[in-house]
């Protein structure tokens, strides 16, 4: 296993079943693209880790600007994504979005029924685990995208371990990709 | 009762030490008709716990994909698939859930029966049962056992109980028994209904008979902090929780007039136990200051019991030159069983540092030895310590690779990588920035490929501070007095007070314990009634205000709106579900007599109670929530709570979930989803905080008390979240629950959302407490 995909916090082991690395940031925005019916779910270190150029918040806000994805706050969130401007969709506790995403019939954040995506980032590393697994193990017909910047091997789809450099770039090229600005 | 035969000749035979001994003979003459489930088996209340289940249902978060606990195994259970066993991954993992719970359960009875035999060997079986001002002094056992316990010999027929449902509880989660995860469950919640009553006996007996404060309301303060202890004097440690070995050393040291020269201190339970016996006693800090305070060099003789000790306590003792005594059978480190030595020849051994430390199964013996040693040893150790020089931090500063295996160690992420880099000009401020966050674990040594005392690092850099904690801690008050349960059933019930929230557990907290401290004064100033034990208890005591009060000087320690209540030590939560199991009996005129579901259908329904175990870690936390659950009292753990793998969450979008029947009539009536969830992982504490305030609503509240809650849920989440929550319509029954003082906003959203009025009924998830039915 090269570092890139160690899980980022030692001892924990995922098991058989991991996530694919993403290799280029191009293959996210080409999911989001894809999809019916995303999500996009963000944690309260999205409004904390320090970027060059803002803070993770500032993609979440660009990513679901331009490609119409619904946000979901955890924890404290909305309220800096407030002091942004930007009013997230819904607010909920992590684990009990991460519920929801396991049934089928749930009609979703935007109630166009069950979401076929969903891309985690600011969650603490081990709550995104344990809640990407719940996610692996049980919902059906739901992909899973961590965008944080420590491989998640939990998730369907996560990068490997970055730089806060090379995460940020990733996720400026997946706003381009998208056609944002 | 029992006979004795010393010697008996006759010309059948000669009996010797003969003793016959037959099962006690409970005299009940208690006037309360038992209920319909004493001394209930695993499966008795297993229609209450389906019923919770439906609507709390588990959401499982599997730490990895396999089961490795046969040898069929490892077996791969990810995508539906099942192992050589048969079992699938819910069901799996509500059996590690199991596990743990009985884990915890088995903990706290086996401490129990441990402490029982050891007070009825020294006082004896018919040593009256004593909590203080109260009528109901055991309800938890009432409720579960159908019992009324009068002396110490009832606690004993108590426990066979107990221990024989532990047993049978393990048993299930061995390969080919129970297959169903909601079965598990259901196991789950009796095992933590049989952990409440163990430790409501472990807390009778020795309040009972070491005259513990005994619901007293104005217990004492108590000195806590590292910086309360005094280094100048030979100074005793002693940790985990269980008090007799403590207490020994009281004993001693006060008989021979020296407890003034000698400071006793403690972590964890114990300490909080042994403040009760005595508060001249010392707490250094919850079980996250062991490193740091052994580290330190100022204890000279270490003292460990059992439970939540660190298993390198020997390693580390040995590092500062402390012996060690190890007096439970539970955590004997290795170490010679000294107990039948003469205590002269085993002090001189320790202080001669022939031996490590010893092992010593008589708590008399334990305080004598400790005592004497720790006078010796003191003047030779000169308080050595295991902490570096600030050269020896740059110097290691230096050399690191900035390889980031501490960091990825760190329960916390701590950015131990960047402190340390600082640190290499001189500058400690970023490592003692990570003091007030670190809990203690010492991951990062163990990772640290150099073999830093990173650790200790940390303990150095942030010297100053730690020396400087000085705080009160009011002494573990024990039981809720029946006329304190009188004065504040009513607004409890009807929703006056806003709710009584509880903050216990351990100390694996995301950002420092100040956050326990921030929570309960928020709380107590909203007038909730504030509870705490354990290692949360100390916690909240560790913060100051402006003025130099630490919360417990601050907060009155009576059972009422606006207080902060340490009830105790880890054993001492079962006075928190006995306080809600009293306002059912005593202000509702329930019955108790094993009638366990009626009373948790009461208090889930009705009492605003919730559980907050803000640095959950043990096995014994996972059994005391889940003895919360099963009573029907939500349970609100930090982020690392995440880790117990298993939510147990509501869905208020789906209205079916949220019907009561209206006991008055038999309507099954929308009550909203009060409370929303039984079992959840908060990310942050501004998160919990707005949880705690939601989490308080019952079905039952009435309209005035409605308005309160809604007002401190609609503030909280405003103030903390930044928004409006989204969901008040479906906590707003008629017009009149509205706050007055957000009428206009409530309103309209409730205009939004096609709001209808609806009533408040008597509720009920029990068609038996229908009283008269339609038609």
């Amino acid at each position: 296993m090269s570092k890139a995909t160690e899980p980022w916090q030692t001892a924990e082991i995922a098991g058989p079943k991991k996530a694919l690395v993403i290799p280029k940031p191009s293959v996210v925005s080409a999911m989001i693209k894809r999809a019916e019916n995303p999500v996009l779910i963000a944690g309260h270190l999205a409004s904390e880790v320090e970027l060059v150029n803002g803070k993770p918040m500032d993609y979440v806000i660009r990513i679901a600007k331009t490609a119409g994805i619904p946000v979901v706050a955890t924890a404290h969130t909305p309220r800096e994504f407030l002091k942004r401007g930007f009013r997230v969709d819904t607010w909920m506790p992590a684990v009990d979005i991460a519920n929801r995403l396991t049934d089928a019939d749930w009609q979703g954040v935007n109630g166009k029924g069950h979401h076929d995506l969903a891309l985690f980032v600011g969650l603490p590393y081990y709550m995104g685990w344990l809640i990407l697994s719940g996610l692996k193990h049980f919902s059906s017909g739901l992909k899973t995208i961590s965008l944080d910047m420590h491989y998640q091997p939990h998730a369907s789809w996560s990068f490997p371990n970055l730089s806060i450099q090379d995460w940020e770039s990733n996720l400026e090229i997946i706003v381009k990709d998208l056609g944002g600005e | 009762m029992s006979v004795k035969i010393k010697e008996l000749k006759s010309d059948l035979a000669i009996l010797k030490d003969f003793e016959l001994s037959i099962g006690k003979l409970v005299e009940e003459v208690w006037a309360e008709e038992p209920g319909p489930t004493p001394f209930p088996s695993v499966t008795d209340l297993r229609e209450w716990d389906l019923k919770v289940l439906q609507r709390y249902r588990p959401f499982y978060m599997p730490w990895c994909d396999v089961c490795c606990l046969c040898t069929f195994g490892k077996c791969d259970l990810s995508q539906d698939k099942r192992g050589a066993c048969g079992l699938n991954m819910a069901a799996q993992q509500s059996r590690i859930v199991l596990l743990a719970c009985c884990i915890g359960a088995a903990t706290h009875l086996a401490h129990a029966r441990h402490l029982v035999e050891y007070l009825v060997e020294k006082y004896g079986a018919d040593y009256p049962i004593d909590i203080g001002n109260v009528e109901v002094e055991a309800p938890v056992t009432r409720l579960v056992c159908g019992i009324r316990p009068r002396d110490l010999g009832d606690l004993e027929e108590v426990l066979d109980y107990l221990e024989g449902q532990v047993t049978h509880l393990l048993s299930a989660t061995h390969t080919g028994q129970e297959g169903s995860n909601i079965d598990f469950e259901s196991k789950v919640l009796h095992a933590g209904m049989i952990d409440q009553v163990g430790m409501e006996v472990a807390d009778m007996a020795q309040i009972s008979a070491y005259g513990f404060p005994k619901a007293d309301p104005d217990a004492p303060l108590a000195e806590i902090g590292f910086g309360v202890v005094d280094p100048a004097k030979p100074v005793i440690l002693v940790i985990g929780h269980n008090v007799p070995p403590a207490i020994g050393i009281v004993d001693y040291l006060t008989d021979k007039g020296l407890y003034g020269q000698v400071e006793v201190t403690g972590l964890c339970c114990t300490a909080h136990d042994i403040t009760r016996y005595s508060p001249k006693a010392k707490i250094v800090g919850p079980m996250s200051w062991q490193l740091r305070f052994i580290r330190s060099g100022v204890p000279d003789v270490v003292v460990v019991d059992e439970q939540c000790i660190r298993a390198d306590s020997l390693v580390e003792a040995q590092k500062i030159k402390a012996p060690l005594i190890a007096s439970s059978d539970k955590n004997c480190l290795g170490l010679s069983d000294r107990t039948s030595d003469d205590p002269d020849r085993i002090i001189e051994d320790l202080v001669n540092g022939n031996v490590p430390g010893a092992l010593i199964l008589d708590p008399v013996k334990v305080g004598e030895v400790a005592a004497r040693t720790a006078i010796a040893v003191a003047p030779k150790r000169l308080k050595f310590k295991a902490l570096p020089d600030v050269s020896e931090v740059t110097e290691g500063a230096k050399r690191c690779r900035k390889c980031d295996e501490c960091r990825r160690a760190c329960p916390n992420d701590l950015p131990i990588p960047e402190a340390l880099a600082e640190a290499v000009g001189g500058d400690l401020g970023k490592l003692a920035a990570l003091y007030d966050e670190c809990i203690g674990c010492a991951r990062c040594e163990s990772a640290c490929p150099l073999d830093f005392p990173l650790h200790s690092f940390i303990v150095k850099a942030a010297e100053k501070k730690m020396k400087e904690e000085k705080y009160k801690v009011r002494v573990g008050r024990g039981a809720i007095q029946d006329v304190e349960i009188r004065e504040v059933g009513g607004p409890i019930v009807l929703g006056e007070i806003p709710g009584v929230v509880a903050f216990v557990g351990c100390s694996n907290y995301p950002k420092g314990g100040e956050e326990v401290a921030e929570i309960a004064m928020e709380f107590a100033k909203r007038r909730f009634i504030v509870l705490t034990s354990g290692c949360a208890a100390m916690s909240a005591a560790m913060y100051k205000d402006e003025e130099g009060k630490s919360p417990y000087e601050i907060h009155p320690g009576g059972f009422d709106a606006g207080s902060i209540v340490n009830v105790g030590s880890c054993v001492s939560n079962s006075h928190i579900a006995g306080a809600a199991i009293k306002i059912a009996s005593i202000f509702a005129k329930r019955r108790l007599r094993g009638n366990y579901e009626e009373i948790a259908d009461y208090v889930l329904n009705r009492v605003g109670a919730v559980g907050v175990a803000w640095g959950a870690m043990s096995q014994k936390a996972a059994s005391i929530a889940s003895g919360c659950w099963r009573l029907g009292i939500p349970v609100i753990v930090g982020p690392h709570g995440s880790k117990y793998r298993r939510m147990l969450l509501g869905r208020k979008d789906r209205e079916d979930d949220w019907f009561v029947y209206d006991a008055r009539t038999g309507d099954r009536v929308y009550v909203g989803p009060a409370p929303e969830h039984l079992f959840y992982a908060a990310e942050t504490k501004e998160e919990a905080m707005v949880m705690i305030a939601k989490l308080s609503m019952r079905p039952n509240d009435t309209t005035k008390g409605r308005s309160i809650k809604l007002t401190h849920y609609i503030d909280l989440s405003k103030r903390l979240l930044g928004v409006m929550p989204d969901d008040v319509h479906l906590f707003v029954r008629t017009k009149a629950d509205i706050p007055i003082t957000m009428k206009d906003e409530v309103t309209q959203i409730l205009e939004e959302k096609g709001w209808k009025e609806n009533r408040i009924p008597d509720p009920t998830l029990l068609p038996r407490m229908i009283r008269r039915r339609r038609g």
